[in-house]
């Protein structure tokens, strides 16, 4: 399948990469418009700040060619940062407008357990997903994130953990979807994430 | 509910794991991916590659097996041993690596956190102490492979490389390191308490219990390696032990 991994540097992108290579894909790294336009998905890694984010799409010029490709009906996925900058706004160091692809806000987390949530959670799911294929019935999946989506509770919200709340994990609509989460570095469970999520796209 | 994680660390010298034990299951114990992989395969959280190369030239196949890991390996691991600036954060993050742990370089020159930090993330910046009971009710932080008393507390020091961004604080008691006889429980609850990051206890395991103890100390991690290289406990036993004691375990779950 034709992957395209958003290069607008942003965090590591070689683990993303390296994920997708384990499933037997060839992805590629790019920014090009002609290869995003060619992908039968394309996803938005990121580890790092909301703010350098937003201003590098906007940088490179990607915010109007996503948005018309996701308009299109594209799959795109959003991965950690990547998730945060599909929402409408998002509270990380300021006020930012993001892609508005989802509905909601990213806000940090008011808890008295240790900031940032880091490490293995377990996934629950809020309805029944094809996400959930082949997995156990609470999957553990890692995490390392100072800020989340909130409120936790609407449709678009598929997946949540628990962190003194329940905290979105998954989120998507249509051909837009989310993982608060790092798929690519969740063990077994994150490949057949990502596997369910290439069937999924490969079916159309 | 958040895990508490388990995590074997591998040294590594000329890019060869040093002290491990053959393994029924794999070929090439020495190899650190092969080992690795070992590891993940028995749902180890996290792992840790520690260089011990002792020369600098030979750097490069250091770099070579973390590129090595990150292609195969699907769980966070962590780079430590001979980081000393921010070139060889970039070198070894750029390789794939989740995390990077400093030690004596940090001390030696602290703003090198804050550094760090700013550019890739507190998540990334693993701050490693190594720590000596003074016979005062205090611990002291030693650099150099243990070899150097610097004269700070251990408690201070972690705290101020808190303030300047870690994102963790992995702690080694020396007093336990090699004894197997337990973590330093009283230093891993002093540090878990007091801190508001995640704190990974090592030195000292010896027995299962030993994992039970440090957790309910209030260790949000435990790192051992000779217990799991000489194959004393296997991971699956471990996790299905401490889930038994009702202490959350990814994959140990019913």
């Amino acid at each position: 399948m034709k992957i395209a991994i958003i290069d607008y540097e942003i965090g590591n992108l070689a683990n993303v990469y390296n994920a997708w290579r384990r499933l037997g894909q060839d992805p590629v790294i790019t920014r090009d418009p002609a290869v995003i336009r060619d992908a039968a998905l394309v996803e938005l890694p990121g580890v790092g700040a909301i703010r350098d984010a937003m201003a590098n799409l906007q940088k490179f010029d990607l915010i109007p060619l996503l948005t018309e490709q996701v308009r299109a009906g594209k799959f795109f996925m959003g991965i950690c940062l990547g998730m945060h900058a599909l929402f409408e706004t998002d509270y990380e160091g300021g006020k930012y407008q993001c892609l508005g692809f989802l509905p909601g806000e990213v806000v940090p987390f008011q808890t008295k357990l240790k900031v940032p949530h880091m490490g293995w959670n377990e996934l629950e799911f809020r309805q029944p997903h094809w996400l959930q294929k082949n997995l156990p019935a609470h999957p553990y999946v890692y995490f390392v994130h100072s800020y989340h989506k909130t409120p936790a509770a609407t449709p678009d919200v598929i997946a949540t953990a628990d962190y003194d709340g329940p905290v979105p994990a998954i989120c998507g609509r249509d051909n837009v979807l989310g993982m608060q989460f790092h798929p690519e570095k969740s063990g077994p469970v994150g490949a057949q994430l990502l596997q369910n999520v290439l069937d999924y796209v490969q079916k159309g | 509910m958040l895990a508490k994680r388990i995590v074997p660390c591998l040294d590594v010298r000329d890019g060869r794991v040093v002290k491990g034990k053959q393994f029924k299951n794999i070929q090439d114990v020495d190899d650190p991916v092969k080992l690795g992989k070992f590891y993940s395969d028995q749902m180890a959280d996290e792992l840790v590659f520690y260089d011990i190369t002792a020369s600098y030239e030979k750097r490069h196949i250091f770099i070579d097996v973390v590129r090595a890991v990150a292609e195969e390996i699907n769980i966070p691991f962590t780079i430590g041993g001979g980081i000393s600036s921010i070139d060889d954060f970039h070198q070894v993050l750029r390789a794939g690596a989740d995390k990077v742990s400093v030690n004596s370089a940090a001390v030696r020159r602290p703003e090198l956190i804050r550094e760090a930090a700013e550019r890739y993330g507190s998540q990334c910046v693993v701050l490693s102490i190594d720590a000596k009971r003074d016979g005062q009710g205090s611990w002291q932080v030693y650099v150099d492979g243990g070899r150097k008393n610097t004269g700070l507390d251990a408690i201070a020091w972690a705290k101020q490389g808190v303030a300047l961004g870690a994102g963790e604080i992995c702690i080694n008691s020396m007093d336990s390191d090699g004894e197997k006889s337990g973590f330093d429980l009283a230093l891993n609850h002093r540090l878990s308490t007091e801190l508001p990051v995640p704190i990974i206890a090592s030195g000292g395991a010896g027995t299962m219990k030993d994992f039970k103890d440090v957790f309910d100390a209030g260790a949000d991690a435990a790192l051992a390696a000779s217990v799991f290289h000489f194959g004393q406990i296997a991971i699956p036993d471990l996790k299905a032990y401490l889930q038994g004691e009702g202490i959350p375990m990814r994959g140990a779950e019913k």
